[in-house]
């Protein structure tokens, strides 16, 4: 379970949360500029925020009170952005493979082909970066930032350079193995047909606040109804 | 000409910037990852010697490592003879003057890798060490060697800091630059010709290298893709 309690300015932008995800899967929902990313950022320790406490499971990640603020790497979280970040001065194989150095030759690379062929890019091993589709970069991504085995995982827009279908398929085996692997997902979208799809639990934010947060479908037709009186109240 | 001052200049510019590069990365890392308003005060006094006249800097490290100060006094104990008017003397003050040459171009090369690489690495369980070896300096590259040509034509040319804090013996302090000063001095304008010109060489040689690297990397030219 993730519990967080989160106060973070950035100029002139508050955020402003507090929040306990205990669905496998939830999904952040809200427009462009509502701290969405910010709070990706948050999660994974790559920000501190001003003041506020995360724990996962229990342990507690950052507690701004007594200054623990363990760092990303120490975190058993991953973070999968909208722009993949590879490495480009590596192959696939070894962009994959950039978490595992505990492991030896043969278990990084058994886990590395077990990756590829998560995200469906097996044949891919032997590429650079520089010559991958955007889809085929979103998919290499994934499998690395899943490979040294996280307890969170935190997609902020991971798939829109592929299409629907193969979104979809991906989306799929991904969820599966995430269950298998007791892996809490936690991802960031602003595409509503996204948090219907795949949101068991959605947090819908605004201007850096928390409006709702409960059943996708609870939640999304709240918000449904308060856009067609806003939309009205126009045309009016 | 002087093949001795010649292999001086060389053994005296190979040794500091061996050294600059191991002080001038982590220097340069740190300054670009690093948090705190201290840092600019760092940054700048690691860039003071880029602006400060060579041979007031020669004549302060020559009064700090002379026999009047404890420091002085500690290194001559430590090394058995004094470091002023030494070619570990020159080394020293080489290293200082030259340490702005070697770390201004490896922040600009480590500031232009994409915050989204360094955040990946950092996600995937990297410390300082493993980011800047693995991540930072491979993307850096260009500016590594900058950094290298630089802090070695900086340290080949230097006249100020070597006169003021080595003088001129031959085979432990006379270096090219000092060779050219005295040749001007006794009118010898031929054999002062050449030694320029060797100076002059070398500078060239250095430049077409790193020239030459940045246009095979063309793509690097235009930012790098993440």
């Amino acid at each position: 379970m993730l519990k967080f309690s989160l106060d973070a300015r950035r100029g002139s932008f508050h955020l402003e949360v507090e929040c306990s995800f205990a669905s496998d899967w939830t999904v952040i929902f809200g427009p462009s500029g509502a701290g969405k990313s910010t709070l990706l950022r948050l999660l994974a320790g790559l920000d501190r925020p001003n003041r506020g406490r995360i724990a996962l499971d229990g342990s507690a990640l950052t507690e701004s009170s007594i200054g623990v603020y363990a760092s990303p790497g120490h975190r058993r979280t991953a973070l999968v952005a909208q722009q993949p970040a590879l490495f480009p001065h590596l192959s696939v194989r070894a962009n994959v493979a950039y978490g595992l150095h505990s492991l030896d030759r043969s278990g990084r690379a058994s886990r590395v082909a077990e990756m590829l062929e998560l995200v469906g890019a097996t044949g891919l091993a032997g590429r650079n970066p520089q010559d991958l589709s955007g889809g085929e970069a979103q998919r290499v991504a994934l499998a690395r930032a899943l490979a040294p085995g996280p307890r969170l995982l935190l997609l902020d827009e991971p798939f829109s350079a592929l299409d629907g279908a193969a979104s979809d398929a991906l989306l799929e085996r991904l969820q599966l193995w995430l269950k298998e692997n007791q892996v809490q997902a936690v991802m960031a979208t602003h595409d509503v047909t996204d948090a219907l799809a795949m949101g068991a639990e959605v947090l819908l934010l605004r201007e850096g606040r928390r409006t709702a947060l409960g059943p996708a479908a609870q939640v999304l037709a709240a918000e449904r109804q308060r856009l067609t009186v806003r939309l009205q109240g126009r045309s009016d | 000409m002087d093949w001795q001052a010649f292999a001086l200049s060389l053994r005296l510019a190979a040794v500091t910037t061996a050294i600059l590069l191991a002080i001038a990365v982590p220097l340069a890392a740190l300054l670009v990852l690093g948090r705190g308003r201290w840092l600019a005060a760092l940054e700048a006094l690691a860039t003071l010697p880029m602006v400060l006249p060579p041979t007031v800097l020669g004549f302060f490290l020559l009064v700090l490592l002379g026999p009047r100060t404890a420091v002085g006094r500690g290194i001559t104990a430590l090394l058995g003879h004094p470091l002023a008017f030494s070619f570990d003397g020159l080394v020293a003050g080489s290293v200082i003057y030259s340490l702005p040459f070697a770390v201004q171009p490896l922040v600009a090369g480590f500031a232009s890798v994409p915050t989204a690489l360094v955040d990946a690495a950092r996600l995937l369980g990297a410390g300082p060490v493993r980011l800047v070896a693995t991540v930072l300096v491979p993307l850096a590259r260009r500016s590594l060697l900058a950094a290298v040509v630089l802090s070695f034509l900086h340290t080949v040319g230097e006249f100020g800091v070597v006169l003021m804090l080595g003088g001129d013996i031959p085979g432990a302090t006379r270096t090219l630059s000092i060779v050219l000063y005295n040749q001007v001095e006794n009118f010898d304008y031929a054999a002062a010709g050449r030694t320029a010109a060797i100076l002059l060489g070398l500078s060239v040689l250095a430049l077409a290298v790193i020239y030459s690297t940045s246009q095979n990397r063309g793509s690097l030219r235009g930012g790098r893709r993440a």
